[in-house]
């Protein structure tokens, strides 16, 4: 009856979880549907709480106590802005749980006089690896996107080297264990080994590479939850961890496609250092026409079609608001606006939707690229707040550039473009873009949410 | 291991796989956060680890998985749903013609 009870929660939980994830397909039910996904959880609490091996709440209630307490702010706290190590630090949570718990289960075992069998060995093996790697990768992640560490590429001389070496050393620990359940320094060497390959898979990966990373790290910590499924014979940790490990694997494929580069470029390329950057034309005898914010609104206020094409800069410069600002103000005088997000603008999938959203822009305004690009052609002005990269026209026609084949937003197809822009440093490819000193685009300097400020105030006198 | 659990895994990350490519890019963040609530379920393992009483360590390493697993679940559902919450629709509010498109892919 009691096992009956168990698996009943753990189908419940299964079927919300899916109902949930698909209910995400759609802005206007994806609410509800999380709702219930949190229901299925409930379920699946309540019923592991009637498991017959748990015999001492004490540390359960604890635990949970804490939890929560740790939890609610983390959740209802936390600007949207800082969303992006917000769920790497809930990655390292994650990925921490299922290693602790991977090594709360051999140690079990050994304390017991005995080992644990190959198969569950192997699964025990995973999921410390895994879990480790993702612990060690998302907390240097975290720290690069906080900016506590440096965002940019951190690299040495045979830096794939190395980490190859450690990845060759990791593989022989988890084959090791597997074979020979009895090699306890083995199964520990590997967790150790595991952190700090985590660690250095992520220090050379720059800031605007974080989207793939967070997503592939997504993968892992799912794939470690899966593990932990097989090792303790439960449903439940199976189809979630595989539900999360589809879900960041698909997140990771889309990222690298939106850059047009290979899972092992993004991991092992180090983009955006000196040694690859020296490719791409140089800016020499180009100039640029900067423009002042009168005339900048003057041609806003008489444009029929606006895109605004936000980037990593309106993040920054927190603008978001004053960008949907300035959009009702286009709309007042009647033209039209609307918003062209490329997939890897930002720190992390969808970067630019939730913080667009946050500052109240209808859902309905915001285009992916495959939606919007052919609408560059009837637009009057693209305004580009803070993106470079990706409306960098070198991606479509300058072969020697890193950045070829990279799909962008045809911002240069605008009757006019306005980019607001802090300065002429380069993008952080470190490729400069060809964009910016086209004989239609006028450059509008200095921090974005500044400019957009003044800009709303003299639209209001048009 | 059993053979029916590796039949589980393979159907769940086809069904996973289905499901979740079908999300659009707007959603992108929030199917993230979302994730990462669901994986907060490996409190399922942590809360046996805490309460099965084997031994000192394994309690105490369970005891952690559960603080970071329940802390997971707990702000991993309320930062879904507080973002979910800003995505509005601009029907109604906005112009006919916005109201035209469906978003829905």
């Amino acid at each position: 009856m009691r096992d009956f009870l168990i698996e009943g929660s753990y189908l419940v939980a299964s079927v919300l979880f899916i109902l949930g994830l698909r209910s995400l397909t759609r802005p206007d039910k994806a609410r509800r549907g999380m709702q219930q996904a949190a229901l299925g959880m409930l379920f699946a609490v309540v019923g592991t709480l009637l498991n017959h091996t748990i015999i001492d709440f004490r540390w359960i209630a604890t635990g949970l106590v804490i939890g929560i307490v740790i939890g609610y702010p983390l959740g209802m706290w936390v600007p949207m802005t800082a969303m992006p190590q917000r769920i790497a630090i809930a990655l390292t949570f994650s990925a921490l749980a299922a290693t602790l718990v991977g090594v709360s289960e051999y140690y079990t075992e050994v304390h017991r006089g005995g080992f644990p069998g190959h198969a569950t060995m192997a699964a025990l093996g995973f999921e410390v690896m895994l879990g480790s790697i993702t612990v060690g990768g998302t907390i240097i992640a975290a720290g690069k996107l906080q900016e506590l560490i440096t965002s940019k590429p951190v690299t040495y001389r045979g830096q794939n080297l190395v980490n190859g070496v450690i990845f060759l050393g990791l593989l022989v620990m988890l084959v090791l264990t597997i074979v020979d359940p009895s090699q306890q320094a083995a199964f520990y060497g590997l967790i150790a080994a595991s952190l700090v390959f985590g660690v250095l898979l992520v220090m050379p990966i720059g800031g605007a590479d974080m989207p793939v990373v967070v997503a592939l790290l997504n993968s892992y910590s799912g794939l470690a939850a899966c593990a932990m499924g097989f090792a303790l014979s439960n449903t439940i940790l199976i189809i979630s961890g595989a539900l999360d490990g589809a879900s960041g694997f698909i997140l990771s494929i889309l990222m690298s496609k939106a850059m047009n580069r290979s899972f092992t470029n993004v991991l092992f390329g180090a983009f955006g250092s000196e040694t690859t950057a020296g490719g791409g034309k140089s800016a020499a005898g180009l100039t640029v026409r900067s423009i002042g914010v009168e005339d900048a609104a003057i041609q806003l206020a008489y444009a029929q079609l606006v895109i605004v094409i936000p980037g990593y800069g309106m993040a920054v410069a927190q603008a978001q608001h004053a960008v949907r600002e300035l959009a009702e103000l286009i709309e007042k005088r009647g033209g039209e606006v609307k918003f062209a997000v490329h997939p890897v603008a930002g720190r992390m999938p969808g970067h630019m939707n939730v913080l667009l959203a946050e500052a109240n822009v209808p859902y309905d305004k915001l285009y992916d690229m495959d939606e919007i690009n052919s609408e560059f052609d009837r637009a009057d002005v693209a305004l580009v707040i803070g993106a470079n990269d990706v409306v960098n026209p070198a991606a479509r026609n300058d072969k020697s550039s890193p950045i070829y084949g990279m799909p962008i937003l045809n911002a240069d197809h605008a009757k006019s473009v306005i980019v607001l822009k802090r300065g002429m440093a380069a993008g952080f490819a470190g490729i400069e873009n060809e964009l910016f000193y086209d004989k239609r685009t006028s450059m509008l300097f200095g921090d974005a949410k500044s400019s957009l400020t003044a800009l709303i105030g003299e639209m209001k006198n048009v | 291991m059993q053979l029916l659990e590796l039949y589980v895994f393979v159907l769940a990350a086809f069904v996973g796989y289905m499901v979740i490519s079908r999300v659009p890019p707007l959603l992108h963040t929030p199917l993230m956060a979302a994730t990462n609530a669901i994986s907060g379920i490996s409190l399922v393992g942590s809360l046996i680890a805490a309460g099965a009483a084997h031994n000192r360590v394994s309690t105490i390493l369970g005891f952690i998985a559960v603080v970071c697993a329940s802390s997971n679940i707990v702000g991993g559902f309320l930062i879904t749903d507080r973002m979910l919450k800003m995505f509005k629709s601009g029907r109604g509010a906005g112009k006919a013609e916005a109201a035209g498109r469906g978003k829905d892919a």
